[in-house]
């Protein structure tokens, strides 16, 4: 156990510093950095100053070790565009993106499951194929164009809710919410919709395999062999074996709504961190970019180790592998 | 002994086979995988739609009622119509027009074959990168096979949608395409091809694995050939079934990804508009009223990548063993 653990953390290491490298090199080899701060009539000799007091002589494994250094302390210097601490400017964007992948999961989870459970246990009724039918809709429509038919529906022709932005936000001091507010509640539906949709339609299909899978088991035919109800056998034996995989999925799939957030963020311009990603790409400001990368990277190692610590957890059989490798 | 009915099937081939060689197409016509393409209705719709859509986007050039590039032949006074079945539709515009009077027909097929290319290069630098790496790291085995396979693992625990839109960034500032159309076009393909090897690889590779210990490996090994001839004249052509299926549902998703990075403004210029520039370009004519501008390119992407979606899954099914 203690060995799986500590495997599984050296590998969440080497990935991270594998990232910092890319993100490194970024900096290293993607345009010259002096050439943001001289102007024309500096002499070669100044340029040479400035690049040896920004440590640019030093060797390469020097220069990452600082970097990785900096990183840590969540120091990604100035940002090119607006020149102000990138660290900052993530702050103030992270709450944003975080409420809308949170409230997209739990959209994703609330309805996925039911959805699921219920298509698992009746796959022959007309709503359960209906579900199918949508389902695979719902995978082959890009995102983006699920963003503008929702904008379509409900802003254009109904005008039911905003179409952009984030408003009716409460500033808690260290993180600015959208959950306290009414009409907060109301600018986050359409993007954390359009975000879980996906997410959504992936956990109804999971869910409905793996109940039409458990309910052919013996144990199940046992159960429903003593008289229980079949009530107890769906909900208390059937579906509590089915969660497994479900939290797994969940879990990864966390990390690729945060990725994703990028273009919800961008049809709704929801002011998060990947509408902040996105013009980095598109004005090259590297130190936003890095970051950003190097950010994402950490979040998804996290939730990828936690998941598969929670996974030992709950099934014993990876634990027994475990020891033996 | 019972006779099965794959006994008398393959009876029948044989004798058939001894009366001489049937025709291709009568190979086509009896086998399984032809067999379980009749029998699925919606399959047979998603191939036809697919066929009609490829073909519109190969002749585009002749079949388009106008031309959207020829700025001579716009006319600001033909801008902003609707579809011809609304008060103000002309025949002229069948979907409508933009607010140039760029015929939103027009654009669309010129969009998707661009949207068609982009995916099929994308595609095939992704299945060509993979299956060499695939080959190589199955084959060899060692340290060049974990080097490459934990490359991979990297790669697989981030989306391809932000892999490509990094590689896409990072390629931008590199190279500055801010003025060549032809450099951004290749850099979106190298940018899918770049995020998408990862399925080809561990397929390949796993395939290779097996077919590494075969006897007819150690019999072109034993007459002297070199490694390059054995993988890619002996080996490739028995692990390449699977490929195909990856790169079916792959198309689908290739596409899509185009389609975002276009619409996310990072991908193809309004001058040289894909499906997703198209839809991003439409979009900023939503609010005022003219839907048709972004709904009818929506609607056409959504179409090809469920199409295509439908069937890859066919094929997978039809191909897997196991499910028959």
């Amino acid at each position: 156990m203690l060995a799986f653990i500590l495997r599984r953390i050296g590998q969440a290491i080497l990935v991270l510093l594998t990232v910092a490298l890319i993100s490194f090199s970024l900096f290293r080899f993607v345009g010259d950095p002096t050439q943001q701060m001289v102007s024309q009539d500096t002499t070669l000799e100044e340029r040479l100053q400035i690049r040896k007091n920004l440590g640019l002589d030093d060797p390469v494994i020097v220069q990452f070790g600082r970097f990785v250094g900096k990183a840590a302390r969540f120091d990604f210097g100035l940002s090119y565009q607006t020149r102000q601490p990138v660290a900052t400017l993530i702050g103030d964007r992270f709450p944003a993106t975080m409420e809308l992948a949170f409230a997209s999961a739990l959209f994703a989870l609330f309805a996925g499951i039911p959805m699921g459970v219920y298509a698992g246990l009746k796959p022959q009724s007309l709503l359960a194929r209906l579900f199918q039918t949508v389902s695979l809709i719902g995978i082959s429509l890009p995102t983006f164009l699920i963003g503008i038919l929702l904008i379509f529906v409900f802003s254009v022709s109904f005008g039911l809710l905003p179409s952009f932005g984030r408003q009716g936000t409460v500033n808690l001091g260290f993180w600015t919410t959208s959950f306290l507010t009414l009409e907060g509640w109301r600018s986050l539906i359409l993007p954390a919709v359009t975000l879980g949709l996906f997410q959504m339609t992936l956990i109804m299909r999971l869910v409905r395999s793996e109940m039409m899978e458990v309910l052919r088991t013996d144990y199940i035919k046992f159960a429903k062999a003593r008289g229980l109800k079949p009530r107890a056998v769906n909900y208390g034996h059937a579906l509590k074996n089915t969660l497994i995989p479900v939290i797994t999925i969940t879990g990864l799939q966390l990390g690729s709504i945060i990725a994703f957030a990028i273009i919800t963020e961008t049809v709704f311009q929801w002011p998060g961190m990947g509408l902040m990603f996105l013009q980095a790409v598109q004005t090259v400001d590297i130190p936003i970019m890095s970051a950003y990368l190097l950010l994402v990277a950490s979040l998804f190692v996290l939730i990828n180790l936690i998941v598969d610590l929670l996974y030992v957890v709950v099934d014993p059989r990876i634990r027994i592998s475990g020891r033996a490798a | 002994m019972q006779i099965t009915p794959e006994d008398a099937r393959s009876a029948t081939l044989s004798t058939r086979q001894v009366q001489g060689s049937p025709s291709v197409m009568g190979r086509v016509l009896d086998s399984d995988i032809w067999y379980s393409f009749t029998r699925s209705w919606i399959t047979m719709l998603a191939a036809l739609i697919t066929l009609v859509l490829i073909l519109s986007a190969v002749f585009a050039h002749q079949i388009a009622p106008n031309d959207p590039f020829n700025l001579e032949s716009l006319s600001l006074l033909d801008g902003s119509k609707p579809p011809f079945w609304s008060a103000d539709g002309e025949w002229r515009f069948p979907l409508g027009t933009d607010q140039q009077g760029r015929c939103v027909l027009s654009s669309i097929l010129f969009g998707m074959r661009i949207s068609l290319i982009v995916g099929f290069l994308g595609v095939l630098l992704a299945a060509s990168i993979g299956i060499t790496l695939g080959l190589v790291a199955g084959y060899l085995g060692g340290t060049v096979d974990s080097v490459i396979m934990r490359v991979a693992d990297v790669q697989l625990t981030f989306p391809a949608i932000l892999i490509a839109l990094l590689i896409d960034g990072t390629m931008r500032a590199l190279v500055g395409t801010a003025r060549s159309e032809v450099l951004v076009f290749w850099v979106l393909v190298v940018s899918i091809g770049l995020s998408f090897w990862v399925q080809y690889a561990r397929t390949v590779r796993g395939s290779t694995m097996v077919e590494r210990n075969k006897e007819y490996v150690q019999a072109a090994r034993l007459i002297g050939l070199g490694n390059v001839t054995i993988l890619f004249r002996h080996v490739l052509p028995n692990v390449v079934g699977p490929v195909l299926v990856i790169a079916t549902i792959n198309m689908a998703l290739a596409i899509i990804t185009e389609a975002t990075l276009s619409f996310l403004g990072v991908g193809l210029p309004p001058t040289e508009p894909s499906l997703g520039t198209l839809i991003r370009l439409g979009n900023e004519f939503l609010f005022s009223g003219e839907w048709w501008v972004v709904i009818f390119p929506g609607l056409t992407l959504a179409i090809l990548v469920l199409a295509i979606n439908l069937l890859g899954d066919w094929l997978r099914d039809a191909l897997n063993p196991k499910l028959r």
